[in-house]
């Protein structure tokens, strides 16, 4: 059946998930974290978990935001085919609902227009929106802000299809280690395998918002995921950078079919603070 | 056990500090990050005077979140100091001394350091929300057309730190990374 949601409260909807999202992490990311303090050997290491658990309590009972990189705000719409935007253009509404949340909530304008001339936006606008059409008439929204500290170690390599799963391996497990303290380990991993460059890429975002913890649901891709995950956190690296066990949380594979030609791998590096918070309309 | 220091800070109170070594900060700083290291090293090299005296001053590279109202500032966590590396050996010329950030240094700043006895301290990446609670006042210094950016004068009270890369030029991250590489976790 159609069904017709006005701009208004997409607006509203989007600036209350950018607040949510920028000051409490997901569960599922908040207990990894803790559970790794445990696991953690280096002093330092644990010293460092230690903070963020700390940072965590603060941010929530302060309501002020996790990390001060309230990130680049990246938008996954799911629209459902039966529904009706009304009132203005669905990306208008998000951008303004980006502005009203990140202006009301305090959370810093980290957005440049033009990238050579860097003139900052003032309210963190524009977000980058991935828009997705379903089935049905359902309307889906998730807001996961994008610190630069680990988006900038992000890297994407179109492997040869000889170079397989070793060569994939090493890709990220280079990955990892150049980037070093920088993304503020622990850090997230999802990797995407396969498709075009781009869809490489967004595989590899989506990925993060899959619950840590939880495996790719093939079989092989679930294994690569431990593979990752224990080659990683013997890279030394640990909490901080400061040296340590505990480099990654959890490593998110996502795959998708690719060229005869092709093996396109990317990984989008991610921090503790991995932030995504979902609504529907 | 962590050393308390006052800031400003000056040879003398830092030649003895070693990398890794826990220290509180208290005292002024001034934040800096990418836009203002741009603009303060278009200074330098037009020969103007730069809008705050650096001697034996620290930087925090930090952009904070704007505070909202009854609180001194918003979140306020270290951002990635390799991007200040092509401006700090000048800067370390006039007088910088200490400097507070997350991640690694390249080799010249490793070596400016050594060369002027000052330290590279990291705060907890990421801590934002829990680092704000140890500034006690913020003013802008100077770049207000920057935001988050600007230069900030800002207070702090047992701001919590690590000694990255001390006065001889030991870098905790280059030793103490690899004591960890190679070992298997033992959960699984
Ligand atoms: S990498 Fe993440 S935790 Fe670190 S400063 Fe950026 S957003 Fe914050």
């Amino acid at each position: 059946m159609t069904r017709v949601i006005e701009c208004r409260l997409v607006t509203e909807l989007v600036a209350s998930l950018c607040i949510e999202a920028n000051i409490i992490l997901p569960a599922d990311i908040a207990d990894v974290i803790s559970s790794a303090e445990y696991r953690e050997v280096s002093p330092e290491g644990k010293a460092v978990l230690a903070d963020l658990k700390l940072n965590m309590a603060v941010a929530r009972k302060e309501r002020i935001p996790i990390c001060q990189d309230t990130g680049m705000a990246v938008v996954f719409v799911k629209i459902g085919q039966e529904v009706q935007i009304s009132g203005g253009a669905l990306t208008d509404a998000i951008t303004a609902g980006v502005s009203k949340g990140y202006t009301e909530g305090y959370m810093r304008a980290s957005i440049v227009e033009d990238p050579l001339l860097r003139n900052n936006t003032g309210d963190n606008t524009p977000p980058v929106i991935h828009i997705e059409i379903v089935p049905g008439n359902t309307f889906r929204i998730t807001v996961a802000p994008k610190g630069f500290g680990s988006e900038n170690m992000s890297a994407l390599k179109m492997l040869k299809p000889s170079e397989g799963v070793e060569g994939v391996i090493d890709f990220v497990v280079d990955a990892v280690i150049t980037a070093g303290a920088n993304p503020c380990p622990p850090i997230i991993l999802g990797i995407g395998i396969g498709g075009t460059m781009e869809k490489a890429a967004l595989i590899a975002k989506q990925a993060l918002l899959r619950e840590a913890g939880t495996h790719n649901k093939l079989k092989h891709i679930a294994e690569l995921e431990d593979i990752i995950l224990d080659k990683v956190n013997r890279s030394g690296i640990g909490p901080g950078g400061l040296g340590g066990r505990v480099t990654a949380l959890a490593v998110n594979i996502d795959v998708y079919p690719t060229h005869i030609a092709g093996l396109p791998v990317a990984v989008n590096i991610s921090c503790h603070a991995t932030r995504h918070a979902t609504g529907s309309l | 056990m962590s050393i308390r220091i006052k800031l400003p800070l000056d040879r003398s109170k830092i030649s003895g500090l070693r990398a890794g070594e826990r220290v509180l900060l208290s005292g002024h700083l001034y934040t800096a990050r990418d836009a203002a290291h741009m603009k303060l090293k278009e200074m330098l090299d037009n020969g103007h005077k730069l809008p705050v005296d650096l001697n034996n001053e620290t930087i925090y590279y930090a952009g904070p979140c704007p505070a909202a109202p009854g609180r001194v500032i918003g979140s306020a966590g270290p951002t990635t100091s390799g991007r200040m590396d092509s401006y700090t050996p000048a800067l370390l010329e006039h007088g910088l001394i200490g400097m507070i950030g997350k991640g690694d240094r390249d080799d010249k700043v490793v070596e400016a350091i050594k060369a002027k006895g000052a330290v590279y301290f990291g705060a907890t990446g990421g801590a934002g929300a829990l680092l704000s609670g140890r500034i006690a006042s913020s003013e802008i210094a100077a770049f207000p057309e920057l935001g988050t950016e600007a230069i900030r004068r800002i207070e702090v009270v047992d701001f919590p730190v690590i000694v990255l890369i001390d006065p001889s030029g030991t870098d905790i991250y280059r030793t103490n990374v690899i004591k960890y590489r190679n070992i298997r976790e033992e959960a699984d």
